[in-house]
């Protein structure tokens, strides 16, 4: 018989309204309806009542997590627009903090992905080490989200000799840690247990649904804006697109974590190539006409589209977020799996079954299992699974 | 039973996260609230499943018209008193998108709230001044 489990809009570990009605039978899922809009704020609307400098602050609000990716996207589309490059040195700034920003993305996720199955160390861990990168935000760019780095024609602030050696320090403090997560993840049998061969997009199916960023590079599927169209200092660095065929929540979660051990690559190299120099150029009007902007936001391709009629507001802004494709696939990849397995698939839930630990089995009107039972029966199964994944 | 729960709302303050229309960040540092930098469980401040069991709804985004009627259906479920903490820009004035044909106006329209803190996201120092301030109202 079919049943309907709703998740949302306000679910307890559900970070964003949004609502997911499982349809399962027993304890397969067998459908998902989608039902999204409660965040809709109207930016697309916005924008034209505003100038042409005020809309990256209006974009940056867009999304807290990508919040330099989509003003990122809208100065290189007004760039296009009026035919101007920046000049190099801010060119390597705005890589620097896309790619800062990836981290600390990639970290926030991890983090909320061990919350949702219920393995809370691994969530306390990788957030303990996403502060320092926030507190690092805040030293070069005075706040710890919504940076406001990125400017039309250049960046809005400098990033100082004498900050290197901090955000160095740092780097190297994260490149020890992410070792240690991605040997801790990868070595984890529950975590195994939970991740692998669950929630598989294949590679046709990721195509088909156009999923972009690491969710398709874990289906095999390899795009990335920042090797297919390079822009600023991507191409003057070296560094490697990560993809996993396999597909599954574990294929994901590596692509995550391999891509921040490039992200770090990326840093260090601009830290170390950024050249002299002004760090904005002159921009006195924006002609008319249209453009384009493609950034590689930590959850896939960002695209801006501007145009103008030579006034200081843009008159038609479009904005184009990964996120809505990658969304519309967890109709496929959710199918077949168990209602537990659901909150990880779609990865921004949590319909909070993970986390009950508190079972009890009543049996003829009599507690069946103590608490002591409990954690025996779970030590066994845990056993059990390291078994099977450690031969 | 009134003051029961005034005495255990003032020790151990139960919180419901409530995101309308916000853009995340608020959202991420109330959840970096609770994870070891700041750690305000050593406050007895908890993160709870559901508005039934809350003291407090910490409030964060815009209101439009879609999530209203839920804002107001999670305020309804909490028991009272229940402490309405409005965190970020976007709840004290609605921050840059007044002039969406989305958003439905201010907060204090629709609901209580006892506490503002501005700040785009606030700090979570702020969050915990504006929270102890909140509870010293009572
Ligand atoms: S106040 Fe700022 S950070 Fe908070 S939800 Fe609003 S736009 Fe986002």
């Amino acid at each position: 018989m079919r049943r309907v489990v709703p998740i949302g809009p306000y679910h307890p570990l559900q970070e964003e309204p949004e609502f997911f009605k499982l349809i399962v039978e027993g304890e397969k899922v067998v459908d998902l309806e989608i039902n999204i809009g409660y965040n809709h704020r109207g930016h697309e609307f916005i924008s034209p009542t505003l100038t042409w400098d005020q809309v990256p602050f209006l974009v940056e609000r867009i999304c807290g997590i990508c919040s330099d990716s989509h003003p990122y996207a809208y100065v290189l589309a007004v760039e296009d627009c009026a035919h101007i490059t920046a000049p190099p040195r801010a060119q390597y700034i705005r890589t620097i903090v896309a790619e800062l920003e990836r981290i600390h993305s990639h970290y926030l996720w991890l983090g909320l992905a061990g919350h949702f199955i219920g393995y809370n160390t691994v969530w306390m861990w990788v957030w303990r080490y996403r502060e320092p990168l926030l507190d690092l935000f805040e030293l070069i760019m005075g706040n710890r989200n919504h940076y406001a780095i990125n400017k039309i024609g250049g960046a809005r602030r400098d990033i100082l000799q004498e900050d290197h050696p901090k955000i160095e320090k740092y780097l190297d403090l994260l490149e020890e840690k992410n070792k240690m997560f991605t040997s801790a993840i990868l070595d984890d049998p529950v975590i195994l247990a939970r991740l692998e061969n669950v929630g598989i997009l294949s590679n046709e199916e990721a195509i088909a649904y156009g999923v972009l960023g690491p969710t398709a590079r874990g289906s095999g599927y390899a795009i990335d804006v920042r090797k297919d169209d390079p822009f600023d200092a991507y191409d003057k660095v070296d560094w490697n697109m990560i993809a996993f065929p396999e597909g599954d929540v574990l294929a994901k979660a590596k692509v995550r974590l391999i891509e921040c051990f490039e992200s770090i690559k990326i840093v260090r190299q601009c830290l170390k190539d950024m050249p002299d120099g002004p760090i904005e150029s002159r921009v006195d009007e924006i002609p008319p006409g249209e453009g384009i902007g493609r950034h590689e936001a930590p959850r896939g391709e960002v695209f801006h589209y501007v145009r103008s009629d030579g006034s200081n507001k843009p008159i038609r802004h479009k904005v184009r977020a990964p996120s809505y494709m990658n969304i519309a696939s967890n109709v496929v990849a959710v199918k077949g799996y168990s209602i537990a397995d659901a909150a990880l698939v779609l990865a921004a839930v949590d319909p909070c079954y993970c986390c009950t630990d508190r079972t009890m089995v009543y049996e003829n009107g009599k507690r069946k299992y103590s608490g002591q039972d409990l954690l025996r029966l779970s030590h066994e199964k845990t056993e059990k699974i390291r078994r099977r994944y450690r031969k | 039973m009134g003051n029961a729960k005034l005495w255990g709302l003032k020790k151990s303050p139960w919180v419901f996260h409530v995101a309308a229309a916000s853009c995340n960040n608020c959202d991420i540092e109330i959840l970096d609230l609770i994870t070891p930098r700041w750690d305000v469980e050593r406050f007895g401040i908890v993160l709870v499943g559901s508005p039934r069991h809350a003291d407090a709804l910490l409030v964060t985004g815009v209101l439009n018209r879609k999530n209203l009627p839920r804002v107001l259906r999670v305020y309804e479920q909490t028991p009272k008193p229940c402490l309405v903490i409005g965190i970020g820009s976007c709840t004290c004035h609605t921050h840059m998108f007044e002039s969406s044909y989305n958003v439905v106006g201010p907060y204090d329209k629709y609901l209580p709230v006892d506490v503002y803190i501005p700040g785009c996201p606030p700090k979570p120092e702020a969050m915990i001044l504006g929270i102890v301030k909140a509870l010293k109202r009572l």
